[in-house]
């Protein structure tokens, strides 16, 4: 017995890219052979090993082949060398409704599409209402589908494949769909999948929604496995690397840009002094020392705070703060003031950049340089990332006469 | 591996794509079921009013039956022709028409032919009692033959899955097949003893020499696997009486030949659909 749930061994996809496919059986006799293509490897020598009872991402560029891979995980395509072992039921969410017939009804759609998936017919009518419930369309369940909203379709769809209580479940990009309230239900359906020891793997290109979902990830590059390894660095990585420039590494930590000019170290420092913890709504100062390997005119240099789940909450940079640099050249330290903290109790990190003139070349920058928490100072806040000063107080006397749904 | 033991760890699913087909056909028609039987009517009605009215085909009464009605003699052939040509017609369509699917969920692909073969199954079962009903109201001692009725009806829905499975392989990498099939069909159909009896053919076949060999037309036109199919149905239902062993070996070893071979070229192209579609 293996923890892992999914072992991909060594596979490669082989896609053939046809030049004049003979799709006719004129085109197949008048040319006398068969149709010229052009190989093109869509995955190649690809290990990995999907823990169980965990959420997976695989992230990579467009057409990097990570769909190829789950559509291989899935059985929907088959490799062409390695294999590919899933221990378990698997069921995979490509694309929401797409076995739906759109003269049935929806009842008739739900027993349809589960057993497409897979299901026995016992176990759908125990699960019907549940599927229904979720899918929020008890109303309509009885007309048929086409006259569905396309959020209904796309919901009932979903419900159906959700309560498929795969041990596996692949999911391609569908989380998009639906209302917010239903993006919710979604979401804590994902949670208690993995609280109930189940295997979640995830395609997407929206990093921030797979960093809060997802413990580890798989960067696929061009067909290749680049990266394999827990969700923050492998997603960090892959985003850094997404925004184009070179990957250093100095002094333990990751640099991007050209590197002219590198952020050494970062302090934050609170009003009352070093190692006194910082309350929230008070000064605090930013020293940023930076070395300048070679001169740089008019550089601009900035700061970014960014919370514990990786939200990136506000930005300053000299150039915005109407402070520009004339040149940096050798070591030196600046410092931004900021004089009253806008961040309610928690733990931030800084993100610290220097740019050319424009800003659009990036020279460096370094996430996760520095991190500093926030203290409560004795005061009750209300939640949320940022400290929102306020005073209440009574405008005057509250009308008499009787409001219905008055907040 | 083949398509059936596939199947039959998912049998709710190809009873809930036969549901599918069958229900999704007539939806939103006044007269739903129904006009699956307006079809075959229609036909007997064309083809009666043309061959036995005006052409006057010769058809010899029912031995032992004594029957003598040129429409139910020709329902009793053109009947199971037009299931065959529907299932494989149907087969054709099923993957190509549900690529959607195939490339979005895994299941076994098979049951996309096999769902379409039951349905046409089931329009033709209809078919047949309403057949049987008036073959016995008119006199015929059907009741006797009834389960061996059954049991090559299930022959020949096996003969016309193995076709269907072959085809739709082949209409999925040549979208010609399709085209093509339709005029075989209309060939085939004249090369089938249903308008016609097939002992004008053994007249005709007498009169000349052997064709190839030692083997006279009858040898040659008997290696249609529909011939044989036709005359086991017209022995059974309007004769009524036993078919010769000779068109029953014929019909079984058919089915046999065209669901192993379909059942081998589905198995081989069935991981590769995805991406051919």
């Amino acid at each position: 017995m293996t923890s892992s749930a999914v072992t991909v061994q060594g596979v490669s996809k082989r896609f053939r890219i046809y030049h004049e496919r003979n799709q006719s059986l004129k085109a197949a006799v008048m040319r006398g052979r068969r149709s010229s293509f052009e190989e093109f490897w869509a995955l190649r020598d690809i290990d990995l090993e999907i823990p169980r009872g965990g959420s997976f991402a695989l992230v990579g560029d467009n057409g990097s082949g990570k769909s190829t891979l789950l559509k291989c995980m899935a059985k929907i395509l088959f490799p062409d060398e390695g294999r590919i072992e899933a221990r378990g039921r698997v069921a995979a969410l490509l694309e929401v409704g797409s076995g739906f017939h759109p003269e049935l009804s929806g009842r008739d759609n739900v027993f349809l599409n589960a057993s497409i998936l897979g299901m026995k017919k016992a176990e759908i009518e125990r699960k019907f209402d549940e599927i229904v419930d979720f899918s929020g369309v008890e109303q309509f369940i009885d007309q048929p589908v086409k006259n569905y909203s396309s959020g209904m379709y796309v919901r009932l769809g979903f419900a159906v494949a959700i309560n498929v209580d795969p041990e596996i479940l692949l999911v391609d990009e569908v989380l998009a769909v639906g209302d917010a309230a239903f993006q919710d239900k979604c979401a804590e359906k994902f949670a208690t999948f993995k609280r109930e020891g189940r295997t979640v793997v995830v395609v997407s290109h929206s990093i921030p929604s797979l960093r809060t979902m997802v413990d580890q990830a798989a960067w696929i590059e061009k067909g290749r496995l680049h990266e394999v390894g827990s969700a923050s660095g492998v997603l960090e990585r892959y985003l850094d690397s997404t925004h184009g420039g070179q990957i250093a590494r100095v002094a333990g930590r990751e640099h991007l840009g050209t590197g002219e000019v590198r952020v050494t170290k970062v302090d934050v420092v609170g009003a009352n002094g070093d190692g006194v913890p910082i309350c929230a709504g008070d000064g605090v100062t930013v020293r940023l020392h930076l070395t300048a390997t070679e001169p740089i005119a008019r550089p601009v240099v900035g700061l970014a705070i960014e919370a514990s789940d990786g939200t990136y909450l506000c930005a300053t940079n000299t150039r915005d703060a109407g402070s520009g640099l004339a040149a940096l050249d050798g070591d030196v330290v600046l410092e931004c003031t900021i004089p009253s903290l806008p961040l309610h109790p928690g733990n931030y990190a800084i993100v610290a950049s220097v740019t050319d003139e424009t800003t659009t070349q990036l020279i460096d920058q370094v996430r996760d340089i520095s991190r500093f928490s926030v203290d409560s100072g004795g005061v009750v806040w209300s939640g949320g990332y940022l400290a929102m000063p306020s005073h209440w107080s009574e405008s005057g006397p509250v009308p008499a006469a009787p409001r219905r749904g008055a907040a | 591996m083949s398509v059936f033991s596939e199947l039959r760890d998912s049998r709710e699913l190809v009873v809930n794509l036969t549901r599918r087909e069958v229900k999704g056909k007539y939806k939103r028609t006044a007269l739903g079921q129904l006009w699956s039987l307006a079809n075959p009517i229609a036909s007997m009605l064309v083809y009666t009013v043309v061959f036995s009215v005006i052409i006057k085909v010769p058809h010899e009464p029912g031995d032992p039956s004594r029957l003598n009605v040129f429409a139910l003699w020709l329902m009793c052939a053109l009947l199971p022709w037009s299931f065959f040509t529907n299932v494989v017609t149907g087969g054709m369509g099923a993957l190509v028409g549900n690529e959607n699917l195939i490339k979005k969920v895994y299941f076994p692909r098979a049951a996309l032919v096999v769902a379409s073969t039951f349905s046409a199954l089931f329009t033709w079962s209809i078919e047949m009692l309403v057949l049987a009903a008036v073959l016995l109201v008119v006199g015929a001692s059907i009741l006797p033959w009834l389960p061996l009725v059954i049991v090559f009806m299930a022959v020949l829905a096996l003969f016309a899955l193995g076709v269907s499975l072959l085809l739709s392989i082949a209409n999925v990498y040549f979208r010609d097949t399709q085209h093509f099939v339709a005029i075989l069909f209309q060939i085939w159909f004249y090369m089938t003893p249903i308008l016609y009896p097939i002992s004008l053919v053994a007249e005709r076949s007498d009169k000349m020499s052997p064709m190839i060999g030692p083997f006279t037309l009858l040898d040659i036109y008997r290696l249609n696997p529909m011939a044989a199919f036709a005359e086991v149905f017209r022995n059974l239902m309007y004769d009524n009486r036993m078919p010769a062993t000779g068109a029953m070996v014929a019909c079984v070893a058919s089915a046999v030949v065209a669901s192993v071979l379909g059942n081998a070229v589905f198995v081989r192209h069935s991981k590769r659909l995805a991406e051919a579609l």
